[in-house]
């Protein structure tokens, strides 16, 4: 995990590293589904999934907004989140790669920590949005 | 059918679900991150303060849930949508915490769907207390039943 960078060196507009996963299974759904406990049959039961009007499963959206999630934590840290929010787009499907990006939008100070506030997006292959989201973090000052 | 408006405001029984270290490690590996913070433990002492469970971890609360927790709104299943989700951090959790979970189903509503039919939409939000009583996260969910199965 790279260093925890200072608030004072985080410039609005800088953009985070990126995340990626490429060519979901249908296997990493089920790893999902229990570490998770999301067993709703429609992310790893093919029967129910076409009897639900689907062609196959497809990823639960916690799943990409997990992945999502790493782009503040490896920009960050883990301690450093305060707030982490997503708005579901489109699904993901087995094969389909999830592509994640930050910007960091504002910084500002709030009950005396250095906060960092960044948009989110995780497109596929295609370049469609799966998610789009935002997170509030709190960084380390200069002394 | 519309749903009833009835169940807002309502609360389900409180859930108390043990923060395992390693549940956080299969969580970790299940969204492909190997940041030793959740694995190494004498590291994620030091920098960390202990082992914390990834962002989106509280979402395994129903691995403890046996249904009591959460308020069941009659939807049909086959056309659910996850349609947004937030966490927010007032405290640290760390690994060998317990902590007790309080949903309640804050707001229901119905839109006309793009499709046909009508869409409806349901608020929940979660607050997590720690052992010591303190408020340590706070969730909010927006499910949503569509008008028809789903079709991107």
């Amino acid at each position: 995990m790279p260093t925890t960078p200072y608030w004072d060196d985080v410039k609005e507009g800088q953009t985070l590293p990126e995340v990626r996963v490429d060519k979901l299974t249908r296997t990493d759904f089920v790893k999902y589904a229990g570490a998770s406990g999301d067993f709703n049959p429609i992310h790893h039961d093919q029967t129910f999934a076409e009897a639900s009007g689907n062609p196959t499963v497809f990823a639960m959206g916690m799943l990409n907004a997990s992945i999502l999630s790493r782009v503040v934590t490896s920009f960050a840290g883990r301690p450093a989140v305060r707030s982490y929010k997503v708005r579901f787009a489109t699904r993901a499907w087995p094969g389909d790669d999830v592509i994640c990006r930050g910007t960091v939008t504002r910084k500002f100070e709030r009950d005396g920590e250095k906060l960092v506030e960044g948009e989110l997006v995780a497109v596929n292959q295609k370049g469609e949005t799966l998610i789009s989201g935002s997170f509030v973090a709190a960084l380390p000052a200069r002394a | 059918m519309p749903v009833d408006k009835s169940y807002i405001g309502k609360s389900g029984e409180p859930v108390t679900m043990h923060i395992e270290r390693g549940k956080i490690r299969e969580f970790a590996r299940a969204i492909k991150d190997e940041d030793p913070l959740y694995f190494d433990e004498d590291r994620a002492r030091r920098e960390a303060g202990g082992i914390m469970p990834p962002v989106t971890f509280l979402q395994t609360l129903s691995h403890w849930d046996d249904g009591r927790g959460r308020l069941k709104l009659p939807f049909d299943l086959k056309r659910v949508l996850h349609g947004e989700q937030e966490y927010e951090f007032l405290k640290p959790i760390y690994a060998g915490d317990a902590l007790t979970a309080v949903s309640r189903i804050v707001d229901i509503y119905e839109k006309p769907g793009r499709r046909g039919g009508t869409m409806t939409f349901a608020v929940t939000e979660t607050e997590y207390k720690n052992q010591r009583g303190e408020l340590v996260a706070r969730a909010r969910a927006v499910g949503i039943e569509t008008g028809q199965v789903v079709k991107d």
